[in-house]
């Protein structure tokens, strides 16, 4: 009796059980696939790092720092460069900042919804898919020749704000969407106006995800090349810019803006392009230098984000 | 139908005729005439979609902040008899003068303490003295002050849910409105807060006019003094609280009070 229904149970249960074991199996092998793709990701990725290390790490010295280029590469270096890369970013900053912010707050907060706004977030989207070569050409048109700004850190600086408004844009905005709408109505309960409660509320609580956004969107244009080339950065500059300050009044000077400039980057792409094996190096140890640069932009924007998620939870 | 307090009694808003459609098309209101009594509490009561959340929020136009809303007919505000839902009215003038609390706590991300003087400073207040004064009194009306006067500058998502709902009665009874409108307040809280709540809104009732929505029968038998009675946009029954919950006129009432649909 026991043997028989032992059986039975056996016989009806059998290809249930096949069917469990056959998706677990579908299970784990998409598990598996996912793995590895995962993998080879990473190890491309840090062979990319490796190699440059392996290349760069001993060329990277104080006196890498501290020099300007040169023809003989044991005595180059990348002082007018990641100078160069600090004002660059500082102006984009100073441009592409305010002027995103207050785009998006208009079009999340102020901008009627419809079609004309539609038609306007769609066209933000496709101007952040523009290839940054693109933006490189318009500024060579519009702020070289028509506004005769020269091949100037504005001119780089604007550029490049033009290339990340509209990923400043989006970033602002998915920001200000997070802000659940009841912390609106509570504020226009009380009788606030709109710009009350944009400046008081929506601003303040999204300023975690806004930063975060402004700063990776920097991390991008820290690398850009091609468009900087095509408003003509050079390749070799062996001074500084002119200082920020005078000692005659008001102190403050603004010919910096109008010199020459170079980039990290460029400086990089014009050493990989020598013949000589030492230059390479030096184009590996500056390499180096952009990534730890972007890094600890990234860094930052982590930082910010967990410290602004700490004080707000919705 | 009716929609007479008694006579004696004055009125702190009335709608005439009032009729609601969201996004231009979808009808919420048919024809809603409802008196709401000084310094009295009425209760809406009603099974979900009747409209009574959609009349409360036209009380303190905010249909407004969602685009392709529109009102017909009229919402007095007495003494001035300013119609409410006319829009030549600035919103901002009828939500300084009719406060809100929400179905869920909402307080600000912020301190305790700037939390409730953010409607004074709004209103362009900045002197300290002026406001510490206002904030103190706002939170003893609201029964929170000697749970939370130690701790004024913390963050006010630390307090308790049932705080942080008082928190936001505070925050409306701050600026001194006429009328205070309570949309399910306790529907996300525990018991022994919501009896806190509603003690509350007793004691409010005799300083400002108060509207309440409930879904809870026993809460608008408990607080109101009128409680009218939704379905499906219209107003089918209002009258004194005692006489809907122990002698409805209408068949439609005595049914939802006494759980039979709804």
């Amino acid at each position: 009796m026991y043997l028989k229904n032992a059986i039975d149970r056996s016989t009806e249960s059998d290809p249930l059980r096949r069917r469990i074991t056959a998706r677990k199996f579908r299970d784990r092998l998409f598990a598996l696939t996912g793995l590895g793709a995962m993998v080879v990701a990473l190890l491309v990725l840090l062979a990319l790092l490796g190699q440059l290390a392996f290349d760069g790490m001993g060329r990277v010295s104080w006196q890498f720092l501290t020099s300007y280029p040169s023809r003989f590469p044991a005595q180059a270096g990348i002082l007018s460069a990641w100078i160069g890369t600090a004002l660059v970013m500082f102006l984009t900053a100073l441009a592409a900042v305010p002027l995103g912010l207050a785009a998006a707050v208009y079009l999340e907060e102020y901008a009627a919804k419809n079609w004309v706004t539609d038609l306007i977030e769609i066209n933000i989207a496709n101007l952040a898919g523009v290839p940054s070569i693109v933006y490189g050409l318009m500024a060579l048109g519009l702020l070289v020749s028509e506004l005769r700004l020269g091949q100037s850190f504005l001119t780089a600086g604007l550029t490049l704000a033009m290339l990340i408004l509209p990923m400043v844009i989006i970033a602002t905005r998915e920001a200000i969407r997070a802000v659940p709408p009841q912390i609106r109505e509570a504020a226009y309960a009380l009788g606030a106006t709109k710009w009350q409660t944009v400046r008081d509320h929506v601003v303040p609580y999204s300023m975690g995800g806004i930063l975060t956004g402004m700063i990776l969107s920097l991390s991008r244009a820290v690398g850009e090349t091609a468009p900087l080339i095509t408003v003509g950065a050079l390749s070799f500059i062996a001074f500084l810019p002119h200082p920020p300050f005078s000692h005659e009044f008001p102190f403050v000077s603004i010919q910096w803006l109008f010199d020459p400039f170079t980039v990290m980057p460029i400086q990089m792409f014009n050493w990989v392009s020598r013949p000589q094996e030492e230059f390479h190096v030096n184009a590996a140890a500056a390499g180096m230098i952009l990534l730890v640069m972007t890094l600890a932009m990234n860094a930052l924007a982590i930082a910010i984000r967990a410290r602004f998620r700490r004080r707000i939870h919705w | 139908m009716t929609s007479h307090v008694e006579t004696t009694l004055a009125l702190k808003a009335e709608a005439q005729e009032l009729h609601f459609y969201y996004g231009g098309t979808v009808q919420a209101l048919k024809g809603i005439s409802l008196g709401l009594a000084d310094r009295r509490a009425t209760a809406l009561i009603g099974p979900s979609g009747c409209g009574k959340t959609t009349y409360l929020r036209c009380l303190n136009r905010m249909h407004d902040l969602y685009p392709g809303n529109r009102y017909e007919g009229a919402v007095l505000l007495y003494p001035d008899r300013l119609n409410i839902v006319d829009q030549t009215v600035d919103p901002i003038e009828i939500r300084m003068r009719v406060g809100m609390v929400f179905q869920k706590p909402n307080p600000f991300p912020k301190s305790i303490y700037e939390n409730v003087a953010y409607g004074l400073r709004i209103r362009g207040t900045t002197k300290r003295s002026e406001l510490d004064g206002a904030v103190e009194q706002a939170l003893r009306n609201a029964a929170l002050w000697t749970e939370v006067k130690d701790r004024l500058h913390d963050l006010a998502f630390n307090l308790s849910g049932g705080q942080q709902q008082r928190l936001c009665i505070a925050r409306a009874l701050a600026t001194g409105p006429e009328m205070l409108l309570f949309d399910e307040p306790t529907s996300a809280l525990d018991p022994t807060a919501t009896a806190r709540i509603e003690e509350l809104v007793t004691e409010l009732k005799q300083k400002v006019t108060i509207v309440i929505v409930t879904h809870n029968m026993q809460q608008a038998a408990r607080v109101s003094d009128y409680t009218a009675f939704m379905y499906e946009g219209r107003l089918v029954e209002f009258d004194r609280t005692e006489k809907i919950f122990t002698n409805p006129s209408n068949k439609l009432t005595e049914e939802y009070v006494t759980g039979r649909f709804g």
